[in-house]
C-alpha cells in the first residue's frame, strides 16, 4: 500500500501535527515503506478468527461510587502552560 | 395504539411530512464520575472537581464506576430494552480543548443496552410507540467558555468524565408535538428510575434532534422497507435543552428544509445549533470539518461483562413506571387523560396515591387535583412539593364532598382556608359550620321565602324555565351556600311547577 | 569487595542487614558512580539529594530493625515512570518540564519497600525505539565496546539508559518498560538481565503510556536473583489499573535454585531466521545443550505465526500510541508553541515542536491504520493475527513449560547505523515482540559474547503468571553460561 502525499497531509491534519511541505514527500516514502512491509499480513487467512480484545483473562474491575479525588486545582494547574483564575486558557475557539 | 398519524406541513408545491429521531444525553445520577473518583456535583468552582484521570495527565488510567453501570442497566430495563451482557468501551478520537485525552471513552459498536421502546401519550389521547435504537455509556466533556475574553477561551474540566447515557431513538416521531412528548416521557421515566435528575436547566438532559422532511407516504415506505432512501436528508440540531425549544427547533428546521427543497435546492447533511433567542437553527462552523473519529476499543479497559444475576437483581428493584402506573390508575376509573397527567411526574403520582391511601376515591381525587388544586399551584407558581396543602388534607376535602358533608362550592372556600391558614379540614368544617344543609324542610323554607319575595320572577320563570338558575342562586345565598344544590333544584321544580327535563 | 558499587542487589541487601555497609555509604558510592557515568548519558535527571535523604531514613530503619525488603538499595528509574515532584520527561521535549503531582504505582511500591532513588534514566522518546537514539536528551552509549573498535555503540532501547546504568554499575538495578522488547533487547546487548513480566503483573498506573495493551514494567538487573527480588517489589494488584490482574505475587527467589531437571523446554523452529549472525544460532544451540545437560527435556515446537508478529505489532502499537499521545496538546501540561493564531494552530505547532521524528512517524502510522476505510484492513486484521499468535503459544504450552530462544538478532550496533531505515531498526525486536502481543512473561539473560566480546542474551518465555519458572530456567542458564565479563570503564577516562 503506497501512501501518497495527500494522504500524509490528511492524516497529519487528523493527528494535529504540523508538517512542513518539504517533509510531506519523504514522510510519504517512509510510511509507504512501512505499510508495504506490513502488507505481508494479507498472506494469512483470518476468516473465523476473532480479533483479540484483551490479553488479560479477567472481568473488568469496578470502582465504588465514592468521591475520592478532586479539590486540587492547584496541583492540577501546576504544569499548565497558561492558566487564569483556575481555568486552562487556550486561543479563542469559534463554534 | 397507532404508528402516529403524520402532521402534514403545507409547502408551496404540496404537502410534506416531518420525520424526527433523537439522541438524548442524560447525565447518570452518581456521586463520582464514570472512570474517576471526582465529584459530579453541579456548580462547583472551576477545575475543583477534576482528578488527574479526568485531566488526562500522563500515565493516568480509567477504572469504571459500578454505580454508573448499574444506572445504565436500570435505565435500559425501564426502556424495556435488551441488556447486552457484554459491551465494549471504545475511544472516539478528536481534538478539542475541553476533551483532555484527545478522545472520549464511549461505546460504539457494542453498547450496554440494545433495542427498546417508549410509549408517548398525545393531547388527543392517542398513544404512539417510539423505538429506542440503543443506550450507551460515555464520558461528558468539559466546558469551554468563549465569551469571557476577546482572544481566549477558558476551559473548566469539572464536567469532564461525568457519566452520560446516550439514548438514541429510531426516526419514529412525526411532529414537533411528538418530539416534545417523547422528551417529556423519557424524562419522566429516568426520574422514576432515579437514574438521571432530568434537570434540563443544568444540562443533565440534552437532546440532539435529527430532522428530515419527505413527501407524504415516504415515511410509511421507510417503515415497511427499513430503507432510509425514502426519507429526506437529515440535519442534526445540537443541544436543544428544553421541551419547548424542541418543538420550536423542529418547526423551524422543517420549514427551512421545505423552503430549500421547494426552491430547487438540496439539503446538506450537517450539524446545526438551535439559537433560542432568535428561534432559529444555524450551521455550526466548528463541526464543518469532516470528522474521522478513528474508533477503536479502549486498551485501558477490558470488555464489560455483566452477570445475568446482577441484571435480574436490578430488574427486581425497578419501581412501577409511568405506563404501568397509568394503567393501574385507569383501572381505578380514571380517564386516560387524567391518569396521564398524574403519572407524568413521580411526585404527582405519589401525592395522588397518598390521597387514596387516606381514603379518597380515585376518580374524585383525580378530579379535585386536576381541576382544582393543580390550578391553584400553577397560579401561585408553586411546585407540588412547595404547595401548602398536604395529601391528607386534600384527601379529607375530597371525602367530605363525596359524603355530601360539604358542597363543591364550599369545598373551594374550605380549600382557600386550608391554603392560607392551614389546619385540619374536617375540624374547620365543624368549627365554622360549613356543613351542607340537606334537611329538606329547611331548604323548603328558604325556597318559599324567595318565591314569596319575588312574585314577578315566578311569572317570568314559567315562560322561560332557564331562569330557574336565578332562584337557585337566591336560595344558596339565603343558606350561606350550604344548601345541597340537588335538593334545591328538586324543590324549586315542584314549587314552580317546571317540566322535568332540567 | 573493592567498591560498594560492585554489589549485586541481593548482595547489597544482605550486606546492609549484616551492617557491613550503611545505606548512606552505599548511596554515596552510587551517586559518585552516576556522576562518573555521565559520558554515557544514561540519566536524564539525577536526584542525589533525594537519594541521600532516603538513605538516611533507611539507615534509621535498619538501626531499629525495621528494614523493608529493598531497604537502602539505590535504584535508577526509567523516565517513563511518573515520580511525584521529580521531572518526568518520557525522553520527549513535549514533557521536558513536566513535574508529576503523583507517583506511579510501581515506583511507589519500590519506595514503600525502602529503595533509594538515584535518578531518572534516559530512554527512547515515549519508549519508541530500539537504540535509545530517539531521545530528546541525546543518545545513550553502551558501556560495552567492541574489542576491535572504539566506536560508540547503542545500548539498545527503549530502556537504554536503565540498561547502561546497570551495566556501568551506576545503580544496583533499574526499572524498565517493555512494549515490544524494550527491557529484554537492551538487557541483552548490555550484558544484563531484563525481565518483562506477564501483562497485568505490574500496574501501569503512572507510567506514561505508549501502547496500553502491550506496555509492561519490569526489572533490569545484574543477575537473575536480583530480577526475582526486584520483580517481587514492583508487582502488585492495583485498583487504579483496570488491566492489573488479581494474582498473588509469590516469593520469586524461593524456587530459584531448583534447577531445570524434568522441565520441558520448547525450541520454536521459527526463531531461526535468515541473515542472523551465526553466533546467534550457535549461542542458542549452546543454551539447548546446557539445559539438556542439567536434565531438562528438549522439545521441538512450532509457533507458526511468528513472522507476522513484528508487522502486527507495527499496526497495534502505533494505533494505540496515536490515541495515547493525543493528550499532549499544549493545554494542560507539556510544551506549548508560541504565537499560535488559533486552537488548531496551537495543537499542530506544539505537537510538531514537541514530538521527535520517530514519534511523529508512529503517530501518523497509527492515525492512518485507524482512519476510516483502513480500520478493518489494518487494525482488525492485526488484532486477528494477534489472536493467532497468542494461540500459537497456547498450543506450544501443551507440550512444554517454557520456551528458549535468542533474545536479539545481533549484538549492540554502532550509533547511527540503523537510523536511516525504520524497518531495519524495527527488526531488532523480532524475537521479543511476540511475547508482548501474547501478554506472556519473558526474560533475557546474558549467555555469551561475540568474537569481539560484545554480550549476547538468551530469552526464556513462560506461561502467563509463571514468572517463577522463567526465573528458575534463566538461573540455570546463568549458572551454565557463567558470563562474568564486565565492560572496561572507558567512560571514566572520558
Amino acid at each position: 500500500m503506497s501512501v501518497d502525499k495527500d494522504t500524509v497531509r490528511r492524516i497529519a491534519r487528523l493527528a494535529r501535527i504540523a508538517l512542513d511541505e518539504a517533509r510531506v514527500e519523504p514522510m510519504a516514502a517512509e510510511l509507504s515503506g512501512i505499510m508495504g512491509w506490513v502488507e505481508q499480513l494479507n498472506e494469512v487467512d483470518v476468516t473465523n478468527v476473532a480479533p483479540m480484545t484483551s490479553v488479560v483473562a479477567q472481568s473488568l474491575k469496578m470502582r465504588d461510587d465514592v468521591v475520592s479525588e478532586g479539590g486540587n486545582a492547584e496541583a492540577l494547574m501546576a504544569n499548565a502552560p497558561e492558566g487564569e483564575d483556575r481555568f486552562f486558557v487556550v486561543p479563542k475557539v469559534v463554534e | 395504539m397507532s404508528a402516529g398519524a403524520p402532521k402534514l406541513l403545507k409547502g408551496d408545491t404540496g404537502e410534506w411530512e416531518i420525520v424526527i429521531g433523537m439522541e438524548v444525553h442524560a447525565q447518570v445520577l452518581s456521586n463520582a464520575k464514570l472512570f474517576s473518583g471526582a465529584s459530579t456535583a453541579f456548580g462547583a468552582e472551576p477545575n475543583s472537581q477534576v482528578s488527574f484521570v479526568d485531566a488526562a495527565m500522563p500515565g493516568m488510567l480509567p477504572v469504571i464506576n459500578r454505580k454508573c453501570v448499574e444506572q445504565a442497566v436500570r435505565t435500559g430495563l425501564g426502556l424495556k430494552a435488551k441488556i447486552n451482557l457484554t459491551s465494549i468501551f471504545d475511544r472516539k478520537n478528536y481534538f478539542y480543548p475541553d476533551l483532555p485525552a484527545g478522545y472520549q471513552i464511549s461505546q460504539y459498536k457494542n453498547p450496554i443496552v440494545g433495542e427498546g421502546e417508549v410509549t408517548i401519550d398525545l393531547a388527543d389521547g392517542e398513544s404512539v410507540r417510539v423505538g429506542i435504537e440503543r443506550l450507551h455509556l460515555e464520558q461528558d466533556a468539559g466546558k469551554s467558555l468563549h465569551d469571557q475574553h476577546p482572544d481566549h477561551s477558558y476551559v473548566d474540566l469539572n464536567r469532564a468524565g461525568v457519566a452520560l447515557m446516550e439514548i438514541v431513538t429510531k426516526p419514529h416521531m412525526r411532529s414537533s408535538e411528538e418530539a416534545a412528548a417523547f422528551l417529556k416521557k423519557l424524562r419522566a421515566i429516568v426520574r422514576y428510575l432515579g437514574t438521571c435528575d432530568g434537570n434540563m436547566d443544568e444540562g443533565s438532559m440534552r437532546a440532539d434532534v435529527n430532522v428530515s422532511v419527505c413527501r407524504p407516504g415516504g415515511y410509511q415506505r421507510f417503515r415497511e422497507s427499513g430503507d432510509f432512501k425514502h426519507l429526506g436528508t437529515r440535519c442534526e440540531i445540537k443541544n436543544v435543552n428544553s421541551v419547548r425549544f424542541i418543538a420550536q427547533a423542529v418547526e423551524y428546521e422543517a420549514r427551512r428544509q421545505i423552503e430549500i427543497v421547494e426552491a430547487g435546492g438540496t439539503i446538506r447533511q450537517e450539524t446545526r445549533l438551535f439559537d433560542a433567542r432568535a428561534g432559529e437553527t444555524r450551521s455550526m462552523r466548528s463541526k464543518e470539518e469532516a470528522h474521522d473519529y478513528r474508533y477503536f476499543p479502549d486498551p485501558d479497559l477490558l470488555p464489560l461483562v455483566l452477570e445475568r444475576a446482577w441484571v435480574d437483581e436490578i430488574a427486581a428493584t425497578l419501581p412501577e413506571l409511568p405506563d404501568e402506573k397509568k394503567a393501574r390508575f385507569m383501572a381505578l376509573g380514571l380517564s386516560a387523560y387524567d391518569a396521564a397527567v398524574l403519572v407524568a411526574e413521580r411526585e404527582t403520582a405519589d401525592y395522588f396515591e397518598e390521597m387514596l391511601k387516606d381514603g379518597a376515591e380515585a376518580k374524585a381525587a383525580a378530579n379535585w387535583l386536576n381541576n382544582e388544586y393543580f390550578g391553584r399551584l400553577n397560579k401561585a407558581g408553586l411546585s407540588l412539593a412547595e404547595g401548602p396543602i398536604s395529601p391528607k388534607a386534600n384527601s379529607a376535602i375530597v371525602q367530605m364532598i363525596a359524603a355530601d358533608v360539604i358542597s363543591g362550592k364550599i369545598a373551594k372556600d374550605l380549600c382557600d382556608i386550608v391554603w392560607n391558614e392551614g389546619g385540619d379540614p374536617r375540624a374547620i368544617v365543624e368549627s365554622r359550620g360549613l356543613k351542607q344543609v340537606t334537611d329538606t324542610s329547611a331548604i323548603e323554607k328558604a325556597v318559599d321565602a324567595v318565591i314569596a319575595a319575588h312574585p314577578e320572577k315566578v311569572e317570568e320563570v314559567k315562560a322561560k324555565p332557564k331562569l330557574a338558575g336565578w332562584f337557585v342562586g337566591q336560595v344558596m345565598k339565603q343558606t350561606g351556600g350550604k344548601a345541597n344544590p340537588q335538593a334545591v333544584n328538586a324543590i324549586l321544580k315542584t314549587r314552580l311547577g317546571l317540566p322535568d327535563e332540567g | 569487595m573493592s567498591s560498594p558499587t560492585d554489589f549485586t542487589l541481593a548482595g547489597a541487601r544482605d550486606a546492609l542487614r549484616a551492617k557491613e555497609v550503611s545505606a548512606v555509604e552505599l548511596t554515596e558510592a552510587f551517586i559518585g558512580a552516576v556522576e562518573a557515568a555521565r559520558p554515557l548519558n544514561a540519566f536524564v535527571t539525577e536526584t542525589p539529594d533525594r537519594a541521600r535523604a532516603m538513605a538516611k531514613e533507611s539507615d534509621a530503619r535498619i538501626a531499629k530493625g525495621e528494614a523493608r525488603p529493598l531497604e537502602g538499595l539505590p535504584l535508577a528509574i526509567k523516565d517513563l515512570f511518573c515520580t511525584k515532584g521529580v521531572r518526568t520527561t518520557a525522553g520527549s521535549n513535549i514533557l521536558s518540564n513536566f513535574v508529576p503531582p503523583y507517583e506511579s504505582t510501581v515506583s511507589q511500591n519500590l519506595w514503600d519497600a525502602g529503595a533509594v532513588m538515584l535518578g531518572k534514566t534516559n530512554m527512547d522518546e515515549f519508549a519508541m525505539g530500539s537504540s535509545n537514539e530517539t531521545s530528546a536528551f541525546g543518545p545513550v552509549f553502551n558501556p560495552w565496546r567492541s574489542r576491535t573498535s572504539n566506536a560508540k555503540l547503542v545500548p539498545g532501547g527503549s530502556s537504554g539508559g536503565s540498561a547502561a546504568a546497570v551495566a556501568a554499575q551506576a545503580c544496583l538495578a533499574a526499572t524498565g518498560t517493555d512494549t515490544g522488547g524494550s527491557i529484554r533487547q537492551p538487557a541483552a546487548v548490555a550484558g544484563i538481565v531484563g525481565l518483562k513480566p506477564t501483562y497485568g503483573r505490574c500496574s501501569r498506573y503512572g507510567i506514561v503510556a505508549f501502547a496500553s495493551s502491550l506496555d509492561q514494567a519490569g526489572p533490569m538487573t545484574r543477575n537473575v536473583r536480583d530480577a526475582a527480588l526486584l520483580l517481587r517489589a514492583m508487582a502488585s494488584v492495583d485498583p487504579k489499573d483496570s488491566t492489573s490482574v488479581d494474582v498473588p505475587v509469590p516469593d520469586y527467589e524461593a524456587d530459584l535454585e531448583r534447577g531445570v531437571k524434568g522441565l520441558r523446554i520448547g525450541i520454536p523452529k521459527e526463531y531461526r531466521i535468515d541473515g542472523a549472525p551465526p553466533e546467534i544460532d550457535a549461542l542458542w544451540a549452546e543454551g539447548v545443550a546446557w539445559m539438556k545437560a542439567q536434565g531438562a527435556e528438549i522439545i521441538d515446537v512450532s509457533l507458526p505465526h511468528t513472522k507476522y508478529a513484528l508487522p502486527t505489532y507495527y499496526i497495534v502499537a502505533p494505533a494505540e500510541a496515536s490515541s495515547n499521545l493525543a493528550r499532549y496538546d499544549g493545554v494542560r501540561f507539556g510544551h506549548r508553541a508560541k504565537g499560535a493564531h488559533d486552537i488548531a494552530d496551537l495543537y499542530e505547532k506544539s505537537r510538531a515542536e514537541g514530538f521527535g521524528r520517530e514519534v511523529q512517524r508512529r503517530i501518523l502510522i497509527g492515525t492512518y491504520v485507524l482512519s476510516s476505510g483502513y480500520y478493518d484492513a489494518y487494525y482488525i486484521r492485526a488484532q486477528k493475527l494477534r489472536s493467532l499468535i497468542a494461540d500459537d503459544f497456547t498450543q506450544a504450552y501443551k507440550k512444554c513449560d517454557v520456551l528458549l530462544t535468542p533474545a536479539t538478532p545481533g549484538p549492540a550496533f554502532a550509533v547511527g547505523a540503523k537510523t536511516a531505515d525504520p524497518v531495519s531498526m524495527y527488526l531488532n525486536d523480532v524475537f521479543t515482540v511476540t511475547v508482548n502481543l501474547a501478554g506472556l512473561p519473558a526474560i533475557s539473560v546474558p549467555a555469551g559474547a561475540t568474537a569481539d566480546g560484545l554480550p549476547l542474551g538468551l530469552q526464556v518465555i513462560g506461561k502467563a503468571f509463571d514468572e517463577a519458572t522463567v526465573l528458575r530456567a534463566a538461573r540455570a542458564i546463568e549458572v551454565a553460561a557463567n558470563f562474568t565479563a564486565r565492560p572496561q570503564p572507558w567512560w571514566r577516562a572520558a
